[in-house]
């Protein structure tokens, strides 16, 4: 028998970007929370030794043990799925602040295309344009009405920027001033404005200069030592949970984290959630917290699966397309990009920051004609400076071989001596895509593990080509020497690092139908359970997904507090 | 060249110590109280005296890590063969069998990374789309045991002689055989192998020399890579500049 442990108000189930949103929002309104964390607790100071390109980006020390949890990946229903035994494709964050503790902090809105994505492309090029099989819907919330919550996850985490004049409206401007320019994002400010694009500075959550946000908390500039993405900030520059909301729940005194608490199951009773079944993997013990509210906040693939371990919701069919939990699982198309070697000049390639880059969206969303093509959608197409750390950066132009003399004298000659543009395209939904439990495969505990099924289509090899080109125009335009690009997309496998951009699942809408939460996150067939995250995106947009996610968690937020109030579904 | 350095190393303060990096630098706050790692940054007390001495002086001293934890002195010398026909020594400068890349895999064997404590192994085992990435039942520790005997193996086969002892042009035929697939193994995949040593070559090519490889640091100075160094403000908008490399021991003593 578990051990029952008092009532509270509101239990969270994973703290990173989106619980400890939550989590600052609801004690801020005196709710009493619980935070439930499997991985281990982290600070600041833990990152002295953090400079470790082997440790950190090749041996994810910060990411999830695989050994315990997995997920299996298959490219369609006709094949056996096998676990994802090795980290590739994509990384699971781990521990206090998720993988916002390890993240870029590349900080982007959706478009207000997306938002209203089936109804605005029907609007321009007509319902043919959309493929049968492709289940694209509209989100149930419009960009205006997610503008403040956009507003405030800036404010919150400091986002360094400037206006881009193809993105939607703002109501004020970036809470600081945009990152230093390096050499490399002048040569492409340059290149990009002489091909009549609309560069401007990549929106980031590195902080460029000292910044206090309206919760009082105060943090140092970014220091663009390098080693940002897959390693914690030793000055508390970068934006993490840790940094930022958590220590504003925390000093409310209504705010208790236990870390090594793996969730394995909502409870429930009819049609509410009544707490949670967790296991302290410190002791061994299986415990029960209950709960008014509950709220998964524990990323895309153990939200989709507390759900259907916990039977709660109706399951995602792919036959008939009916059900909703699963459903348009969606990813990113991010090979389409190009890579210029330059003879005559070297770089500080090895300086940089998670989010120091430059952008256009010239050839994102619907910000140009798609009459003539055969896709939807677009991507943004950046440089980005991040560090070149020599373990994982080794360039060579086409043709050199992998190993030996003519590699190595190659990598060395050309270590700063290479720039890459990339395309960050969209990823739009298919009714083939979708999360299940895995048949076969189980974690440590005994249950199922996530079974992802996917592949690239048609409209995913368009896109990557595409970007792959115009990457290519601008860095020729840049004054490369010689220009490598992507010639062909090829399946999605899932061995090489993409990005951590994994969305849907638990999409939302506004149609109970067609959709499992409603436009305040809120589950329709379960009133006081909220789930929170890009596994709410009912297709994936040509950016990063963080910015978005955190705007959602504040809308989140402000629902269960009425909802605490009032109860009932939130409209 | 050697003065140039010097001279970086006055007006730069990120590159020496994280302790005198927040002493010298422009690293203020005007007087804010931050939170975290700054109060940390500054030692209780002055703590010159306690610092690791500089690198290089370092560099002769004897390097009692040079041994081995895991691999036999047989499998050793093939390591070393085969990754210094990989990463060779050339004008740049040294190849992995200087950088010490045949004791950084030995090391990292031993280590959870040998033994694939941290990934998923639970059967059932299944031949997999090349899309689903590495379905084997074997640890690299097992891997490596095998692919070195089937190595030694098809060198006598094809040569009469141990792959230690081939020229250099015959190890690359042999590498790239395995590279190719055209050698046939039951157990592991021949190219899984190649790769395998190929990934841990250039781990151990560039590396902090913490792990016994990249030996003092020249791997990073062969194409002026930094290392770990504290921040890089004052570069970030200029153009290229030679930094002298830096490792994570000295980081140390700033906080000891
Ligand atoms: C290397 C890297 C770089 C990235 N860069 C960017 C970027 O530049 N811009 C951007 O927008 N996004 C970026 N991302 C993605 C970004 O980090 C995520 O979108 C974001 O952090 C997700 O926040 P989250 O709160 O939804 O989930 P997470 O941060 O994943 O937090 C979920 C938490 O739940 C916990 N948890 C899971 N299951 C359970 C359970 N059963 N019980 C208890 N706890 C559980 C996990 O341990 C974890 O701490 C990057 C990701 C990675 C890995
Ligand atoms: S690049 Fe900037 S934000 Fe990123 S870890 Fe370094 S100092 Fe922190």
């Amino acid at each position: 028998m578990a051990k029952k442990l008092p009532k509270v108000d509101v239990v969270v189930v994973g703290v990173g970007w989106a619980g400890g949103i939550i989590a600052s929002e609801l004690t801020k309104k005196g709710l009493n929370v619980v935070g439930l964390e499997k991985g281990k607790e982290r600070k600041t100071e833990d990152y002295f030794m953090v400079h470790d390109e082997l440790r950190y980006a090749l041996r994810y020390e910060m990411m999830q043990d695989l050994s315990k949890e997995t997920i299996t990946f298959r490219s369609n229903e006709k094949i056996r799925a096998l676990p994802m035994r090795q980290y590739g494709s994509f990384l699971l964050g781990e521990g206090l602040g998720g993988s916002g503790v390890h993240w870029n902090g590349q900080t982007y809105r959706f478009l207000p295309y997306d938002f209203e994505i089936r109804t605005k492309t029907i609007e321009r090029y007509g319902k043919n344009k959309i493929p049968a099989e492709m289940t694209l819907q509209d989100w149930g919330i419009t960009y205006e009405e997610m503008e403040p919550y956009f507003d405030k996850f800036e404010k919150m985490a400091g986002i360094s920027g400037e206006e881009n004049p193809l993105a939607g409206k703002r109501s004020d401007q970036y809470p600081t001033p945009p990152m230093k320019k390096s050499p490399q994002l002048n040569m492409f400010e340059e290149a990009a404005k002489k091909l009549n694009y609309h560069p401007y500075i990549l929106p980031s959550a590195n902080l460029s200069e000292t910044y206090t946000n309206p919760d009082g908390i105060s943090r140092a500039a970014c220091q663009y030592c390098g080693f940002c993405e897959r390693f914690g900030c030793e000055y508390g520059a970068k934006a993490d949970p840790v940094v930022t909301v958590i220590p504003v729940a925390k000093k409310t005194g209504k705010f208790e984290i236990r870390t090594h608490s793996y969730v394995r199951r909502v409870l429930k009773s009819g049609n509410k959630a009544t707490g949670v079944l967790y296991t302290d993997l410190t002791t061994g013990e299986e415990i029960e917290q209950p709960a008014d509210i509950v709220v998964l906040t524990s990323y895309v693939f153990n939200n989709v699966r507390l759900l259907l371990t916990s039977q709660i919701g109706r399951p995602y069919n792919p036959q008939t397309g009916t059900g909703v939990i699963g459903k348009n699982y969606a990813y990113q198309v991010m090979k389409g990009n190009a890579t210029g070697f330059f003879e005559k000049e070297e770089f500080n390639n090895f300086a940089g920051a998670g989010a120091l880059g430059m952008t256009i969206d010239d050839f994102n969303g619907d910000n140009f004609d798609h009459s003539d093509l055969k896709f939807i959608h677009g991507g943004s197409i950046s440089i980005t400076q991040t560090g070149h750390r020599p373990i994982q950066n080794n360039k060579v132009p086409e043709g050199t071989p992998t190993w030996g003399k003519e590699f190595k004298a190659n990598s060395v000659k050309y270590a700063n001596r290479t720039l890459s543009v990339g395309g960050q395209g969209s990823s739009m939904p298919f009714k083939h895509h979708y999360l299940d439990l895995d048949p076969t495969y189980k974690d440590a505990f005994g249950d199922p593990l996530m079974r992802i099924t996917f592949d690239f289509e048609e409209q995913d090899r368009q896109l990557a080509v595409f970007l792959a080109n115009k990457c290519s125009e601008i860095v020729k335009e840049m004054g490369a020497d010689h220009v490598d690009s992507l010639k062909e997309l090829g399946p999605y496998e899932i061995t090489t690092y993409q990005s951590t951009h994994n969305t849907g699942g638990v999409i939302m809408g506004g149609d109970p139908d067609t959709s499992a939460v409603n436009n305040y996150l809120q589950m329709w067939d379960f009133e006081n359970l909220f789930v929170v995250g890009a596994v709410n995106f009912p297709h994936n947009s040509g950016y990063n997904p963080t910015g978005t996610v955190g705007a959602l968690a504040y809308r989140a937020a402000d629902g269960i507090i009425s909802y605490s109030q009032k109860g009932g579904i939130l409209a | 060249m050697a003065d140039e350095t010097k001279q970086h190393e006055k007006e730069n303060p990120e590159s020496s110590s994280r302790r005198k990096f927040i002493k010298n630098s422009g690293f203020v706050l005007g007087g804010l109280a931050v939170g975290g790692i700054l109060g940390n940054l500054l030692p209780a007390k002055d703590q010159d005296s306690n610092d690791p001495p500089p690198q290089e002086e370092n560099e002769t001293a004897e390097s009692f890590t040079m041994a081995l934890m895991y691999f036999t002195p047989e499998q050793y010398k093939i390591v070393e063969a085969a990754t210094e026909r990989i990463f060779p020594a050339d004008d740049n400068g040294p190849g992995a069998k200087d950088l010490g890349v045949a004791f950084f895999i030995d090391h990292q064997l031993n280590g959870s990374w040998g033994l694939n404590a941290r990934e998923y192994m639970q059967a059932p085992f299944f031949k997999g789309e090349n899309v689903q990435g590495y379905q084997g039942r074997l640890n690299r520790r097992e891997i490596f045991d095998i692919g070195l005997r089937e190595m030694q193996n098809y060198s006598m086969t094809k040569y009469n002689k141990g792959f230690v002892e081939l020229s250099e042009e015959d190890q690359d035929t042999i590498l790239k055989d395995f590279e190719e697939d055209n050698v046939k193994l039951t157990t592991i995949s021949a190219s899984g192998f190649f790769k395998l040593l190929r990934g841990s070559t250039l781990e151990g090519a560039y590396c902090d020399p913490l792990y016994s490889g990249n030996r003092n640091m020249a791997g990073w100075k062969m194409r002026k890579y930094p290392g770990s160094q504290m921040a890089y403000t004052e570069i970030i908008e200029k153009g290229f500049e030679e930094i002298p490399p830096q490792s994570l021991r000295s980081h140390l003593g700033s906080h000891s």
